[in-house]
C-alpha cells in the first residue's frame, strides 16, 4: 500500500505519456502525469473560449456515463466535456436500466462494452467498484466518485483552479475542513496536493477525520486536527466540503448550531488565513451550514471557476485516455 | 511422528488394525495388507477443526456435506464441527437430528454439529437448548450473529452450564461494528471502507467474560482476531475460569494489507474479506504468540466456502468468509519455516487443543491422540511446496486469497475411524 511517503516518491518519478487505460484515482499518478493533464486542460480551455466551441478530436468514440448514484454537475460536466470533443455520449442511470433487475456491475460493464463504449465514466456508492469494473473490461473507465474513497477528476479540476491563482504549490498552505472521513474529494485531493508539494491540512470534528492520513514526506506534509481556527492561520486556500445532515442523526456531530460554530467557513475565519486566500468548496453547498454565504459568494471564492474548470479538466482526460487506446 | 497429548517425537512404525491404532513402536513387523511409507513425513493425530462451515442444508452452491467434508480430508482435518448458520439452521431437535442423518449419510469425515443458542439465530428467543444437547451438539453458537441482548446471552450460559456444553461466540459488538467490512485503521481510511474497530471485538470479549464467570459456565471465544482480546482471555484463564479460545489461519498469516493487496494501485480484494476482518500486523503477531503459548487453545480454520457471485462485486457487497481447509496445513507450515510458530505448538492446536476445548475425547475416545485405540492419523511431508489453485479444491468454495502463492505441506495419507480415507497419488504404497 501506498504511504504518504511513496506516494511522494513515486509522484518524483518521470515520464510525462500518458498510458494508462483508466482514470480511478490520483493516487499512483506521477508529478508529471498531473503536469500533462494540467497543460492539457489548459489548451482545452482555450478550446472553450472559442467562438466555436467543439471540435472533433473523439468523433466515433462513445462515452457512457454510468451513474449509480445522483449527480449534477459530475455528469453534466462530463456530457458536455465528451460532447465538446466531438464524442457520442450515452447516459445510464442505476434506476430504469438492468441495474433495477439485479444485473452484477461486472455485467453491466462487459454488455456496455459489447454495445460498442469506448469509455465508461461511473459513480458508484461503493468504494472501489470503479477497479472492480476496469478489471473486467477493455472499455477504459473513469471514476465519477466512488463512495467515500476517490473522486479523481474533482482533485485535478481543484488543482487546475489552484495552480492558475498560486502558480506553484510548493510549500502551500491548503486546509480541507468538514466531513474529510466521509469525502472522496477530500481524499483524492490529498494525493494531488501532496504531489505537488502543498502542506496539507485535513480538519473537522473529531468523529470525522481520518486520523491515520496524517504523515510527512519529501514534498508534501498532511496534518489532521479537530482546530479550525488555528488551522486557518496563514491558509493559502480553504476548501469546504458538503456536511451531510445524516452525520447528526448518525450521532457524529451533537448538532448543526455546534458544527457551524467551530467550523463553518465565515467571514470571520477566513480573517485569520492569508490575505487574498482562496475558498473552494466541490458542491452542492450547503449555504448557512459549512459555509457561509457570504464567503461563498465573495471577492475570495473561486467556486464557479472550479465548475467551469472541470468541463476543460474532464476533457482533458478523456482525450489523454483516448489517445492512449489509439483513438486521435 | 508426534503425538501432542503424550509430547512423543520419535521416528516410529505405527500399525493400525481392525479400524484402530494397534501398536506403536520401532521396526513393527511389517505384514500389513497396505504400507504408507511415510520417511520425512510427519505422522500426527488427525487434525481437529472446530469452525467449519459446510453449508449444507441451503447454501448448496457454495458447499455441501460431501464436499466440504472432502476438503477436510485433503486437508488433513479429520473431525470437523460444524456451524449452525444453514437454513434451517439447528435450533430444535427435529432440524438437528435430519441435519445429523445427511451427515452420516454424506460426511467423509467425522462431523460433530454446533445447534443455536437462539431460535433462528435471530437473537431473540431461545433454541432448544436440551433437545440440542441430547441430540449430539457438541457446543452452541449463534456464529455471525453475537448473542446481542446480554441478559439472554446470561440465561444461555445458565443452561449451557447445567449440560456442561461450550458456547462458541462470534465476539462482536454490533453497535460498534455495524456496517464495517474491514479492520478500521488505516487501510480503511485509506480505501474509503467502514471500518470495524478492534474494540468491537475486545467489549464483546469483556462481557462475555463477565458473564461466563457469573454463570459458570464454559466459554469458547471463536476466531480471536485482536491483541487485546487476547490478553482479556489470558487474564480469565488464569483466574481459573472455564474459558477456551481458537485463531484461525488466516488471522495467524495476513492483515488488513491483503485488502489493499500487492500493487501500488488498491485491489479491494474481496477474497480477504472476513469477519472479524484481517487486523494489524501487530495483532497477527499476537495471535502466532498465543498459539506457541498455549493461550489459543485450537487453531480453527472458520471454513467458509462461497460461490463465485458472492465475491465477484463490490467490496462492500461480497460475503464475508475464506475456503480454509485445504491451505490450513500449508500457510501455518510456512509460518513454521519462517520461524514464526513452533511445530510441536502448532500440531497441539490442530489435535489435542481442540479435542479439550469441546471435550470431544467424551464422545470418542482416544481422539486427538496417538496411541493404541486411536483411529484418525494424518501424514503429511512438511517440505513439499506447493501452489494455491483454487480450481483444485475439492471444496466448493475457490474463494481464497491465497491464489498463486506457495506454500509448504503436502497431505500424504489421512486414516479416519481406522480406514485409509485418502492418499494422495504417487506416495508409496
Amino acid at each position: 500500500m501506498l504511504d504518504v511517503a511513496e506516494q511522494t516518491a513515486s509522484a518524483l518519478a518521470e515520464p510525462a505519456v500518458w498510458r494508462h487505460k483508466d482514470l480511478l484515482d490520483t493516487d499512483t499518478l506521477t508529478r508529471a502525469e498531473i503536469e500533462l493533464i494540467l497543460a492539457t486542460a489548459e489548451a482545452m480551455r482555450e478550446v472553450r473560449s472559442r467562438p466555436v466551441t467543439k471540435v472533433a478530436t473523439l468523433r466515433g468514440v462513445t462515452v457512457v456515463t454510468l451513474f449509480y448514484e445522483q449527480s449534477t454537475r459530475t455528469r453534466a460536466s462530463f456530457e458536455v466535456a465528451a460532447k465538446a470533443l466531438g464524442a457520442d455520449v450515452v447516459n445510464l442511470t442505476a434506476t430504469g436500466s438492468s441495474v433495477e433487475k439485479g444485473e452484477s456491475l461486472i455485467d453491466t460493464v462487459r454488455t456496455l462494452e459489447a454495445i460498442g463504449a469506448d469509455m465508461v465514466v461511473m459513480r458508484h456508492a461503493a468504494s472501489g467498484a470503479p477497479y472492480l469494473a476496469a478489471r473486467h473490461t477493455g472499455a477504459s473507465v473513469v471514476n465519477g466518485g466512488d463512495g467515500r474513497h476517490a473522486h479523481p477528476t474533482q482533485a485535478l479540476l481543484d488543482l487546475f483552479t489552484l495552480r492558475r491563482h498560486l502558480g506553484s504549490l510548493e510549500g502551500r498552505k491548503i486546509v480541507i475542513v468538514g466531513d474529510v472521513l466521509h469525502s472522496r474529494v477530500a481524499r483524492s485531493n490529498l494525493w494531488t496536493l501532496l504531489a505537488m508539494g502543498a502542506a496539507v491540512t485535513l480538519c473537522g470534528p473529531a468523529t470525522l477525520l481520518p486520523w491515520t492520513l496524517a504523515g510527512r514526506s519529501e514534498t508534501g506534509s498532511c496534518d489532521v486536527t479537530s482546530d479550525f481556527d488555528s488551522a486557518i492561520e496563514g491558509a493559502d486556500a480553504v476548501m469546504a466540503l458538503r456536511l451531510q445532515t445524516e452525520r447528526q442523526a448518525g450521532g457524529l456531530v451533537p448538532s448543526l448550531r455546534e458544527y457551524v460554530a467551530g467550523y463553518q467557513l465565515n467571514a470571520q475565519r477566513l480573517a485569520r488565513a492569508r490575505a487574498g486566500a482562496l475558498v473552494l468548496h466541490p458542491g452542492p453547498m450547503n449555504e448557512g451550514v459549512e459555509i457561509a454565504p457570504a464567503v461563498a459568494h465573495g471577492l475570495a471564492s473561486v467556486i464557479e471557476e472550479q465548475v467551469a474548470n472541470g468541463v476543460a479538466v474532464r476533457m482533458a482526460i478523456l482525450y489523454l485516455i483516448a489517445t492512449a487506446r489509439g483513438v486521435r | 511422528m508426534v503425538d501432542p497429548a503424550s509430547g512423543l517425537d520419535a521416528a516410529l512404525d505405527v500399525l493400525l488394525r481392525d479400524g484402530a491404532i494397534a501398536a506403536l513402536g520401532p521396526d513393527l513387523p511389517c505384514d500389513a495388507a497396505i504400507v504408507v511409507e511415510a520417511r520425512g513425513c510427519v505422522v500426527a493425530p488427525g487434525f481437529v477443526d472446530l469452525h467449519t462451515h459446510l453449508r449444507e442444508p441451503g447454501f448448496e452452491q457454495k458447499g455441501t456435506i460431501a464436499t466440504e467434508t472432502l476438503a477436510a480430508l485433503r486437508g488433513g482435518f479429520t473431525t470437523v464441527c460444524a456451524m449452525p448458520n444453514t437454513e434451517p439452521p439447528p435450533d430444535s431437535g427435529p432440524v438437528l437430528s435430519a441435519l445429523v442423518e445427511r451427515i452420516s449419510r454424506d460426511a467423509v469425515v467425522r462431523v460433530f454439529p454446533l445447534g443455536c443458542v437462539t431460535r433462528g439465530r435471530a437473537g431473540r428467543e431461545l433454541a432448544e437448548i436440551g433437545e440440542l444437547a441430547a441430540g449430539g451438539c457438541v457446543a452452541l453458537s449463534d456464529d455471525g450473529s453475537p448473542v446481542g441482548d446480554p441478559g439472554l446471552m446470561r440465561n444461555a450460559l445458565q443452561l449451557l452450564a447445567a449440560l456442561d456444553l461450550p458456547l462458541s461466540e462470534h465476539a462482536d459488538d454490533p453497535a460498534l461494528s455495524a456496517g464495517g467490512v474491514m479492520n478500521e485503521g488505516q487501510v480503511s481510511e485509506r480505501l474509503g471502507l467502514k471500518g470495524q474497530p478492534a474494540a468491537a471485538e475486545v467489549a464483546a470479549i469483556a462481557r462475555d467474560l463477565t458473564l461466563a464467570e457469573m454463570t459458570g459456565a464454559r466459554l469458547h471465544v471463536a476466531h480471536v482476531s485482536t491483541a487485546r482480546g487476547l490478553e482479556l482471555i489470558a487474564e480469565a484463564k488464569a483466574r481459573g475460569l472455564r474459558v477456551t479460545c481458537e485463531v484461525t489461519p488466516s488471522h495467524l498469516f495476513l492483515t488488513e494489507d491483503a485488502v489493499f493487496g500487492e500493487g501500488p494501485q488498491p485491489a479491494y480484494d474481496t477474497n480477504a474479506k472476513i469477519n472479524p476482518p484481517l487486523r494489524t500486523e501487530n495483532d497477527r503477531r499476537a495471535l502466532v504468540a498465543a498459539v506457541n503459548a498455549g493461550l489459543a487453545d485450537a487453531i480453527a480454520t472458520d471454513h467458509a466456502p462461497h460461490a463465485a457471485e458472492d465475491k465477484r462485486c463490490e467490496f462492500d457487497a461480497a460475503a464475508p468468509g475464506i475456503s480454509g481447509l485445504e491451505t490450513a496445513l500449508g500457510t501455518l507450515l510456512v509460518q513454521v519455516d519462517r520461524g514464526e510458530l513452533t511445530l510441536p505448538a502448532m500440531l497441539r492446536a490442530l489435535t489435542i487443543g481442540p479435542v479439550r476445548a469441546f471435550a470431544l475425547d467424551q464422545r470418542v475416545p482416544h481422539l486427538g491422540r496417538l496411541e493404541p485405540g486411536a483411529t484418525d492419523v494424518v501424514v503429511f511431508d512438511p517440505a513439499e511446496r506447493w501452489r494455491v489453485e483454487a480450481r483444485h479444491f475439492a471444496s466448493r468454495g475457490q474463494n481464497t486469497p491465497l491464489e498463486g502463492q506457495e506454500i509448504f505441506g503436502r497431505v500424504r495419507a489421512v486414516v479416519v475411524g481406522g480406514r485409509l480415507a485418502f492418499q494422495r497419488e504417487g506416495t508409496g504404497v
